[in-house]
């Protein structure tokens, strides 16, 4: 696990760094800007349905689905940050004790 | 600075998070504490662990930490100008650029104030984000099974937390579900952690419409 901690660290400073070298005209390109604006988007939520509903290669629905649907009454609700975790693995556990 | 110093504050219970899952995903304290030094972006690191959590290879994870981290590449293009850095300060500067610090600096007018708010608020979220990784990570690995805490349901959590904000335009909210369609389908067929890569593909497709559309 340390060469992926050590490799990903790298790569992301990397990133940091070309913001700051590269000629502007490079990354003020629309289509650049573009991708760039969505591709969090789009990783972040496939992140959000993959912890939820895999496990490994299986699809489940399980207490972690309560989880994140109490996560999601959170933001909603505008909660701070911590809330939203604390909330969410809460009741997870909740489940997970009662069923 | 007094924002500075909150911001710092906040990003500091975000650190206590990660450091948790960090642990529920099994990585050591000191891998925790590595990742929120040296990479020092917080949606990488959750996304690091977190598909390392659900059984991806690291490769997965790797690959989708520098993609997510792509947008700090982006915000250089905004900060280069303003703070005119070169050689070792650049390195430095370069290290602090993040969400929080870019919003500090480009929400001012006056040049100076975007430098101070830069400068003040990285400086303030990476040593309150080191010190709340170490204490979450610490903390969870006291405990002997995360998963009864439903510790594995706080990185979905975190993740939906970091891109509800992103999801106000009905453009982005499209790619965020045809991005959480395209990883569940995904998900029996390919291995663990390639599907969150697939979705990425989702972004560049959409990326590339509207380019061409607005042209």
């Amino acid at each position: 696990m340390w060469g992926a901690v050590l490799l990903a660290s790298a790569g992301c400073y990397a990133l940091k760094l070309a913001g700051m070298s590269l000629p502007q005209r490079v990354l003020a390109e629309d289509r650049v800007r573009r991708i760039g604006a969505l591709l969090p988007v789009a990783l972040l939520s496939a992140l959000v349905a993959t912890g939820t509903f895999a496990t490994g290669q299986d699809l489940t629905v399980d207490a972690r689905a309560a989880g994140l649907a109490v996560a999601a009454v959170a933001v909603l609700l505008r909660a701070p940050f911590l809330v939203v975790i604390v909330a969410a693995s809460g009741a997870t556990a909740l489940v997970r004790v009662v069923s | 600075m007094r924002d500075a110093a909150g911001i710092g504050v906040a990003t500091g219970a975000y650190a206590l998070s990660f450091g948790a899952i960090a642990q529920a995903a099994g990585f050591s304290v000191a891998q925790a504490c590595v990742l929120s030094l040296a990479m020092f972006t917080g949606a990488s690191q959750f996304a690091l662990v977190g598909v390392v959590g659900t059984g991806g290879a690291a490769s997965a994870g790797v690959a989708t930490a520098v993609l997510l981290g792509t947008r700090n590449a982006l915000y250089g293009v905004r900060l280069s100008p303003l703070l005119q850095r070169r050689g070792l300060a650049r390195l430095g500067a370069a290290h602090l650029v993040i969400d929080e610090s870019t919003a500090m600096a480009t929400v001012r007018e006056d040049p100076r104030a975007g430098r101070l708010g830069f400068w003040a608020t990285g400086l303030a979220v990476f040593v309150c984000w080191n010190l709340g990784t170490v204490v979450g990570a610490a903390g969870a690995s006291a405990l002997a099974d995360p998963r009864s805490l439903g510790l594995d349901a706080a990185a979905p959590a975190a993740f939906l937390a970091l891109v509800a904000p992103r999801l106000r335009h009905r453009e982005t909210a499209i790619v965020a579900a045809v991005a959480a369609v395209v990883a569940t389908a995904a998900t029996p067929f390919v291995a663990t952690g390639v599907p969150v890569l697939l979705a990425a593909l989702v972004a560049v497709a959409a990326g590339l419409r509207g380019a061409a559309r607005s042209r």
